[in-house]
């Protein structure tokens, strides 16, 4: 539990981050929830950590033409206890406060959270389901990219070396949940299911569903939704049927088995569009 | 004329918030990591990453080369000033090298260690080590190991059994050397029923909040070791540290200072200890080991790990007529300190709270290439208690009687006590029959079952349990315990008034400093604030033997009332020169010495203790001061009881169990505090919840712990549970005055098979009988989908 030496860098904005990464070749932290553990194993030696938690302007919750947007160094606390988001986005609010423990929430970030992509992470599968932008600036400027793009394996993202995570981008619903099967030692999420559902008059009009825990890395399921578009309530428990097969190969480890995850992502995928949906 | 001064409460049996708390929730204890002796450096070992092997190579030669190393030993370096580490149990035991000198034998196990200027440069050229190895056969199944499969892990202990086959019970003479098997196998042939269920208690990791640490110092000049150690028991832990380093007890000072939780594990003394003192004096500089978090998952011993082949006999009528347990304990690498016994304790306790008249337990202890195994709170009682309860159950559920009336038609009947059972255990005391009507009252066991029904009938999965406990406790005479039975406290009354006693037993958050004192200001009759109590440094406690088996109350509470006792009958005779009264009419009360009858000429407490050390005149005979200590060695062990309830919740889609009601009937004796004793509880129940549903050390087949980490290892949240219910009923016992049992393990007891108990009613619509802990979500989910029945 003792890291191998390292640098540490205290970035004072945006773009002094950038240059002390492209600078350094170090890893940038914010919570420091996911990096710092995997350096205390030595899993992860970086030689410089640039810190970017005290870059002003980088955190918070803020509306704005329709969208709310997310700094990236908020912690998972601040979007739980968010009024913003639980009036108007309560799936983001509802999923934060179900990572980890209370230490896990008051110094993890949603920008380290989705940048680690870890498999069994929460928010990923909330950006997919909420076809968020993720908002990224680099050295050749800023760019965005939407959530179910932006996870491409296990702990790969579009994110080149020397690129932040800035912000995340959401347009608010309110019919949309989060469902989870906790790990019971970490409270990573075995399956972890997130819906977002477009209802008028009790029928189902869209619906965008990502699914977490279950394969490399957080993927949109887009059978699922076609199958979910059309239906009331009565049609979830069919339409959701197919999502496992829909998810592919499926993680097996000491906590669940592949064949006990595949039963239980109809079964949380199901659970979220019915809490979706008694949202309205 | 009445007293205008505030009279004080009576403070035995109140519930006094503990004195130690303001301190520790605010990071103001001083634990092993805390301190720090001039010249100071810093220990780190390099561990076995393979489970088993031979060492071919130890390359150290990159390490020694780094800035800020001093010195790097290896096993073999080590082995020529440290020998093979010693055993507490009397079992024969393979040699056991501090550091591995040849063989490997478990994943974590220390093959190298460095000592450098900081904790960092220690850990890196720790790392910096490179060990070939040979890899051996990784021994991991314990039934495979007693047939020799894979591999051998002893070469003196042929098929791994570190204790091959004791019997005890109905029928075993004492030396073993008669076995009678007449009564037992005539209670199986008379049975009209017959259960028989395998059941594996599990191995579990215990996890104290502060790991281990170790500072050892050894002062050339004046040629002592002090040791400050996270133990539960520092006076073994000095006797230990003087044989290992050829040192004479007087030469060695041990000290405990705030210890974080030990449940067990502390108990041992271990190769970071012994090491750290050779090396302090063969470097003749002080040395510190904290132990991290990944070390502690497989550096500190675990705890259980027994699997029990139970069967039982009874009449259709539900009458128990015979028990049968084939116990196999997996002790993982080697025999630690109290190891072998700890698997003793489940024979000692097989029979629970039943008058069973035909018994046969069988115990083997096998090695297995795991971190070895040592007590671990409750420490085998747990296990007889899981093994007899599920049993009792089983039988329940085939008699389709309700599970309290089976127990209540065979409970030891409360004119049956001092009750010698068929395993060779004196039960002290006990009402079972009263606890159990107490807690089905509690319960509303009524109430709960036809709750448990509506729920069924609405196709929800709620199941009850209920379990019954007896443990023994307080331990115990000196018969029953390799380092003496004993206790020992001293009180003095300095000169100021105010009291200061030393026990030896030390606390790791038993709360002792608050419950002695309370004992101590009744005795006096003295303000709270006025008793001190100073404990864990054998340079100040003169003698002890340490904090376990629920006995700091029953053992080193009584002997500190015995020291009390002898310093007040002395006090009294000073007051009674002062006062011109006879001994016999003085009187303790409310912060005053005065004399019976005549109130006005009551001396304040602090006169009489300023007289005692200035004693003008000395009274003829006398001697001044006012200090004096007592040992005291129980006549036997105590046996607490108790009685649990639980309604579990089973998601049918997910096979999510929910703990939706815990009850707890407890009878610990007589309580000093209800609050600490509730608080005991409360962590016990903690513990074994955590084992029924969360907690899981599991091994792969190559001898890796894959749940070496809290992302793996769950351990239990405030969140886990219920509001837990309790209640109390007290049944005193005889073999102390204050009639106090001991409770620091009861909750462990009855909490698993309760808890499992309820998981198979939850189940029973599926024909499911048993099931093994932990209950995880996917096991409970395929018994629900036709699957995984046992």
């Amino acid at each position: 539990m003792i890291p191998v030496a390292f640098d540490y860098q205290r970035a004072t904005s945006v773009d002094d981050a950038i240059a002390k990464l492209t600078a350094s070749g170090g890893k940038a932290i914010a919570g420091g929830h996911s990096l710092v553990p995997l350096m205390k194993l030595r899993l992860s030696e970086p030689g410089t950590l640039v810190d970017i938690s005290k870059i002003p302007g980088l955190s918070g919750v803020k509306e704005a033409g329709g969208k709310i947007e997310i700094g990236a160094t908020t912690t998972h606390a601040e979007i739980a206890g968010s009024k913003l988001l639980r009036d108007k986005c309560p799936i983001l609010a509802e999923a934060a406060a179900e990572i980890g423990d209370p230490q896990v929430r008051n110094r993890g970030t949603i920008g380290g959270s989705l940048a680690h992509a870890d498999p069994a992470s929460d928010l990923p599968a909330v950006a997919i389901a909420l076809d968020a932008d993720i908002q990224i600036k680099g050295r050749s400027g800023a760019r965005t990219v939407k959530a179910a793009a932006f996870f491409r394996g296990f702990y790969d993202v579009d994110l080149a070396a020397g690129e932040l995570i800035v912000a995340v981008h959401v347009t608010p619903v309110r019919s949309a949940a989060y469902a989870k099967l906790h790990q019971r030692a970490s409270h990573y999420a075995i399956v972890g299911a997130a819906v977002a559902l477009d209802v008028k008059g009790g029928v189902i009009q869209s619906a965008r569903v990502g699914l977490t825990g279950a394969t490399t890395h957080a993927i949109r399921l887009a059978g699922v939704e076609k199958a979910l578009a059309g239906k009331k309530a009565d049609g979830v428990a069919a339409a959701v049927a197919s999502a496992a097969g829909e998810a592919g190969d499926l993680n097996a480890d000491l906590h669940a088995s592949a064949d006990y995850r595949k039963a239980m992502i109809p079964v949380f995928v199901k659970r979220a569009v019915e809490r979706a949906l008694a949202r309205g | 004329m009445t007293t205008s001064a505030p009279v004080l409460p009576k403070l035995i049996g109140e519930r006094v918030k503990r004195r130690e708390d303001p301190r520790l929730v605010r990071g103001l204890g001083t634990y092993v990591d805390d301190l720090k002796v001039t010249g100071m450096r810093h220990v780190a070992f390099k561990r076995s990453d393979i489970a088993h092997g031979t060492i071919r190579k130890i390359d150290t030669s990159a390490a020694e080369k780094m800035d800020g190393v001093e010195a790097v030993f290896t096993g073999a370096d080590i082995a020529k000033i440290l020998a093979p580490m010693p055993i507490g149990t009397p079992f024969p035991s393979p040699p056991h090298y501090a550091v591995a000198a040849d063989t490997v034998r478990y994943a974590g196990e220390p093959v190298a260690l460095v000592v450098a200027a900081d904790r960092y440069v220690a850990k890196d050229a720790a790392d910096a080590i490179v060990v070939t190895y040979d890899p051996l056969p990784v021994v991991v199944d314990p039934e495979a190991a007693m047939e020799g499969k894979p591999g051998v892990i002893h070469k003196d202990f042929p098929n791994n059994l570190a204790v091959a086959l004791v019997p005890s019970g109905t029928g075993v003479a004492p030396d073993f050397s008669k076995i009678d098997n007449t009564a037992v196998d005539k209670a199986f042939a008379e049975a009209e029923v017959k259960i028989s269920q395998r059941m594996v208690n599990h191995r579990l990791v215990p996890n104290a909040m502060e790991p281990r640490g170790v500072l050892a110092h050894w002062e050339p000049g004046k040629e002592t070791m002090t040791i400050w150690s996270s133990t539960q028991n520092p006076h073994i832990l000095k006797t230990m540290i003087a044989a290992m380093n050829g040192l004479g007890q007087h030469q060695v000072r041990a000290i405990a200072p705030e210890v974080g939780g030990g449940f067990g594990a502390k108990i041992n003394i271990y190769a970071e200890e012994y090491v750290c003192s050779v090396v302090s004096k063969k470097l003749g500089i002080p040395v510190k080991w904290i132990e991290d978090r990944t070390e502690a998952f497989v550096a500190t011993t675990h705890g259980r790990d027994i699997i029990g082949y139970v069967d039982i006999a009874a009449r259709k009528d539900g009458k128990v007529l015979g028990l049968k347990m084939r116990l196999i304990a997996d002790i993982g690498a080697y025999n630690m300190l109290l190891t072998a016994a700890v698997p003793t304790l489940t024979m000692l306790m097989a029979n629970g709270t039943y008058d069973i008249p035909a018994i046969r337990t069988t115990l083997t202890e096998v090695f297995t290439n795991k971190t070895p195994t040592d007590a671990y709170r409750g420490a085998g009682r747990p296990e007889a208690t899981y093994f007899v309860e599920r049993a009792m159950d089983m039988l329940a559920r085939e008699l389709n009687m309700d599970p309290a009336e089976l127990r209540r038609k065979n409970f030891i009947k409360p004119n049956q006590f001092p009750y010698q059972t068929q395993m060779g255990a004196v039960y002290d005391s006990g009402d079972y029959e009263k606890t159990l009507d107490v807690a089905l009252k509690a319960a509303n066991w009524k109430g709960l079952i036809a709750e448990r029904d509506k729920a069924r009938k609405e196709g929800r999965l709620v199941g009850l349990g209920l379990a019954f406990y007896v443990e023994v406790c307080g331990l115990g005479p000196s018969s029953s315990l390799p380092t003496g039975g004993w206790e020992h406290g001293q009180v003095t009354i300095e000169r100021d008034g105010r009291i200061t006693a030393t026990t030896g037993a030390s606390p790791h958050g038993q709360g002792n400093e608050t419950t002695f004192a309370q004992m101590l200001a009744d005795q006096f009759s003295v303000p709270f604030e006025h008793v001190t109590i100073l404990h864990g440094d054998t340079g100040i406690v003169k003698q002890g033997i340490g904090t376990f088996g629920s006995r700091s109350q029953a053992v080193a509470g009584t002997a500190l009332h015995l020291a009390g006792a002898k310093v007040k009958k002395k006090m009294a005779q000073f007051a009674a020169a002062m006062l011109e009264a006879s001994e016999d009419d003085i009187v303790f009360e409310n912060g005053t010495i005065g004399v019976k009858g005549a109130p006005a000429k009551a001396k304040p407490f602090a006169a009489i203790a300023g007289y005692a050390y200035v004693p003008v005149p000395l009274p003829q005979g006398m001697e001044p001061g006012l200090s004096d200590e007592a040992f005291f060695e129980p006549a036997n062990n105590t046996y607490p009881f108790g009685c649990h309830i639980s309604m579990l919740e089973i998601d049918r889609e997910t096979g999510e169990p929910t703990l939706v009601k815990l009850i707890a009937v407890d009878d610990a004796g007589n309580l000093i505090n209800p609050l600490i004793v509730e608080g005991q509880i409360h962590g016990g129940l903690a513990q074994g919840i955590g084992q029924a549903m969360i907690e899981e050390a599991v091994y792969n087949d190559e001898g890796q712990l894959m749940t070496g980490s809290f992302m793996d290892y769950a351990m239990p949240r405030a969140t886990d549970f219920p509001r837990f219910e309790m209640a109390s009923t007290v049944t005193p016992t005889p073999v102390n005055p204050f009639g106090a049992k001991g409770v620091g393990e009861a909750g462990t007891l009855g909490s698993t098979p309760c808890i499992v108990s309820a998981a198979v009613d939850a189940l029973s619509p599926f024909g499911v009988k048993h099931i093994d802990m932990m209950l995880r979500p996917e096991k409970l989910w395929k018994i629900i989908n036709g699957g995984g029945r046992s």
